[in-house]
Formats: structure tokens, sequence, C-alpha cells
């Protein structure tokens, strides 16, 4: 009986936790707008979590951009197909690296640093001093961090595919000797604006409000200790990556399952 | 003498455990009322009632005539412009420096110009002795500093009532003069109404009008300071006189020792 106990408990947990995390993503979602005083926050906050992460997200880009020219190239030269690493490294990097690889580093990156921040928020008593300066959490705190992350990680997946197109270029073109004229029209030719690079965008659209809500809902719904703030960084970095992982194939599957 | 808080019969529980059971304090508009009580009684569990943090299970709190727990959201936010508390920790925003914590409430709650807010804030710092630190971070900040400054932020907007939760704790004995001549001065000067939430039987008999003792769930004892001096009860001159053992008991319950070990 225990045992049926447990697993009731837990499913009584998850479903709390989750109309609490609900509760809170309505709220900052719908908290009314003040423009003089949201748009700074925002932009500050794009700051933060954007501006800062770029940096991560430039090497990152770099690197696996690199590593797919020469991985490409390796396997396409055996078929004489070399002129075609261009289209892969960019479908490659517009339809799945790109959106995927930004929202696990950013989760890594920016989602830990936001549940850190709200969770020892309420630790010293911020968020419970706002309540009684008759201040909403929600509007001040939450609100402009999950907007942040919505208009950040589609600009650094953006970023990070053009990096890494970049990056193959370097290697296909000025190491390997691939012709550039080919990398570039060829590319060009196969690469669709909507297919190829809006799907990518809604992709990271999508991953940005999953990450973003995960890792404000864990800080603020963290146990206002060093052990509680701990627990739920980690769970943040835990659960925005299978949620990115599994939410990924589900838009892929919908994207490009059919073609 | 109106009162400005009145607590009526409440009754809260944490789970299965009753904090207070049937309770009942006015607090007068004007004066400075103590709540005092032996440490993890709930007495930090009262100011967040009355601030409408938290909801009795019943009775009812009224602040100004209106019932707290039966507000809607904005009812309580409008309610909350009008009282502020002073936090333990002091609670003040780490990604600002002192002038812009104590220019928060201001900048949230009325259109006054920089220029306006600039001058109020000044002289809310004046009044903590902490003008010059204004452009100091919390983290740049002495434990007692930050309490004033936090002090300054919460009488921004003037409010009608001010809540302190453990103002005293930690502090060094200068720290200690400082925060019970400004409670005291403020309150005298501003016209506020102040709630002092402490243990610090010493500094809050010379400051407050009235005080109440919490523990065992209920008001053991209430009164002024030389009233509550002369109390017949146990329990209050326990708690006064610092005695180790009496009615609250040294103890935590538990079997005998002998069961215990053997």
């Amino acid at each position: 009986m225990d045992f049926f106990a447990r697993i009731g408990r837990s499913i009584i947990d998850n479903c709390s936790t989750m109309g609490r995390a609900s509760i809170l993503f309505w709220g900052a979602m719908v908290a009314k707008p003040q423009p003089t005083k949201s748009i700074p926050l925002v932009i500050k906050q794009m700051y933060v979590v954007g501006v800062q992460s770029l940096l991560i997200i430039l090497v990152s880009g770099l690197f696996i951009g690199m590593v797919m020219g020469l991985q490409g190239y390796t396997v396409l030269v055996n078929y004489g197909a070399e002129e075609s690493l261009g289209p892969m490294v960019a479908l490659s990097l517009l339809r799945e690296l790109g959106p995927v690889v930004t929202a696990l580093l950013f989760a890594g990156r920016a989602g830990s640093a936001l549940t850190a921040e709200i969770g020892l928020m309420k630790a010293t008593e911020q968020l419970s001093s706002l309540e009684m300066m008759a201040v909403d959490p929600l509007r001040r705190v939450i609100s402009p961090r999950l907007w942040a992350g919505i208009f950040s990680m589609p600009l650094l997946a953006l970023i990070f595919s053009a990096v890494g197109i970049l990056g193959g270029h370097l290697v296909g073109v000025d190491w390997l000797g691939v012709d550039a004229g080919s990398y570039w029209s060829i590319m060009q030719a196969a690469v669709d604006f909507n297919d190829d690079v809006m799907n990518g965008v809604i992709k990271s659209i999508v991953f940005a409000v999953v990450v973003t809500w995960i890792a404000v809902f864990n800080g603020y719904d963290a146990m206002p200790t060093s052990e509680g703030i701990s627990k739920a960084t980690t769970q943040t970095v835990v659960h925005a990556s299978l949620a990115v992982l599994g939410l990924d194939f589900v838009l892929t599957a919908l994207m490009f399952g059919t073609e | 003498m109106k009162n400005l808080v009145e607590i009526n019969n409440i009754t809260f529980r944490r789970g299965d455990r009753v904090i207070y059971d049937n309770i009942s304090m006015n607090i007068q508009a004007g004066k400075t009322t103590a709540i005092m009580g032996p440490s993890g009684i709930g007495k930090t569990t009262m100011l967040r009632l009355i601030g409408g943090q938290l909801k009795p299970d019943s009775g009812d709190i009224l602040f100004e005539g209106n019932s707290i727990p039966s507000m809607n959201r904005q009812d309580l936010f409008d309610c909350r412009k009008h009282m502020s508390m002073l936090f333990q920790s002091g609670a003040l925003f780490t990604d600002m420096n002192v002038f812009d914590n104590v220019a928060f409430p201001l900048r949230e709650h009325t259109k006054l110009s920089e220029q306006l807010i600039k001058i109020i804030v000044l002289l809310k710092l004046q009044a903590v002795g902490l003008r010059g630190a204004s452009e100091l971070f919390p983290s740049e900040l002495s434990g007692g500093m930050a309490r004033r400054a936090a002090l300054a932020r919460a009488i921004a907007l003037d409010p009608k009532l001010v809540m302190y939760d453990e103002p005293f704790a930690g502090q060094d004995p200068i720290s200690m003069g400082v925060l019970v001549k400004l409670i005291k001065e403020l309150n005298d000067a501003l016209n506020l109404t102040s709630v002092v939430v402490t243990h610090d039987v010493t500094e809050v008999l010379t400051i407050a009008d009235y005080i109440y003792i919490i523990a065992d769930k209920r008001v053991i004892g209430h009164g002024t300071s030389e009233e509550i001096r002369n109390s017949d009860s146990a329990l209050v001159q326990q708690f006064l006189n610092g005695k180790a053992d009496g009615p609250v008991p040294f103890h935590y319950p538990a079997p005998s020792l002998e069961e215990s070990l053997f």
C-alpha cells in the first residue's frame, strides 16, 4: 500500500507543481503592461540573459560549424560531393543544431543564473518585501525575465547558426579547399527561407518559452535555503534540457516529418 | 484611542500545527506596540497576517476598519501602500544602491519628478543617518546600516503603519541603540503607528507604549511596560527574566532519559 500511496503522492505533487507553474506563467504573461517601467526592465534583462550569453554562443557556434565542416567533408569527399558541404552545414544548423544547442547552452548559462537569482531574492525576503510594498513580483521580477528570454533566444540561435556556417566555411573552404562559390551558391539554392529558417526560428521561440519558464518557476518555487536553491538550479538545467530534446522531436516531426 | 489594526479571534494553522488559537489584539493608532514571545511561536507570522501575506483559518484582521483577509489582490495592494514592513534581513534589493532602494517605492507608486524624489530620498536617508551612504550597495553596508537603509525605504511613502520584524536581532550595542532611538523618534515625529516584533526585552520595554506577550498559541499577558513588569503570571516572569526553566520547559518534549538510554 505504501508503494501505491507514494505513487499517488508523487502524481498529486506533480499536478500541483504544474498548476503553480501555470499560474505563474499566466500571471507573468498577462501582467498589466506599464511601458515606461517594463521596457527598461526587459532591456536590462536582455543584456543579462542575452548579451552576456553571446560569448558562449559565438565560441560554441564557431566550433560546431568547424566540426561539421570537417566531418561533412570527410564523408562527402568519398562520393565526390564535397560541393554539397554548404547546404549540409547550413541545413543542419538552421533546422536542428542552432535552436537545440542554443537552448541547451542558454539553459546552462542563463537559465541556471535566473533560477539562482530569483531563488536568492526569495531567500533574502526581497520578493516578500516587493509584495509588502504593493508591487507584484510577477510583474516586476518574473515578467521582464520571461520576455527577455523569449526575445533573446531566437536571436542567439540565429547568431549561432550564422557563426556555425562561417565555421564550416573556415574549415571546408579555407582549409580543405572546397570551392567557395559552390559552398555559398548551392547553400543558397538548397535553403528555403520559410521551411528552414523560419521553422528554426519557431523552434527556438518554443524552446525560449519553455526554458525561461522552467528557469523562473524553479527560482520562484525554490525552498528558500541554500540546499533548496542548489536543487532548483540543478532542476532547471536537467528539466530544461530534457524538455528541449523532447520538444525538438515533436516539432521536427510536425515540421519535417511529412516531407 | 482609535485602533489602526484590530485582530479579532484569529486562529491560524500550518498544516496540523496550531500557531494561534483564537487570539485577539489591538494596535492603537500613533502608538508603538510590541509583540514579544519566545523564538518559534510565530511572531513574524503575525506581521504576515496583518500584511495580508497569510490568511487566518478563522477570525478577522481589520486595518482602518477594513477586513484584510477578505480583500481582493488589488484592494490589498492599495491597502499595503499605507503600511510597510522592515524585514529581519533588511531585504534591500541587491542590484540597486541605497539611494535607488529608498527611491523604489516612490518611483513605483507616485508620479513625482526625479528632482523631487531625490529631495525626499535624501531627507529620509538623513533621518536614519545614511545620507552619506546613498551611493553604496547593500553588500557594502554593515548589518545595522542595512536595517537603517531598509527603514528609510519603509518610511519613504509616509505609511500609517510600520511593522518591524526582529529589528534588534544580531546587532551590536551601538547599532541596537541607534535602532531603538530611530524607532521611537520616527514614530513620534512622523505620527506613525509601529508594531515591533522582538524578544529583546530590555530594549522594547523602553520604547513600547503597549506590549503583548505571546506564548503557547495565545496572548499570555498584555499591558503597558509597567503592567508587564508587575505581572504575576509565571510565564511572563520567566520570559522577562530569561529563566532557563519554568512554564516553558528547558527540555524539548521527549521520552524519559532512562527509556531512551536503556
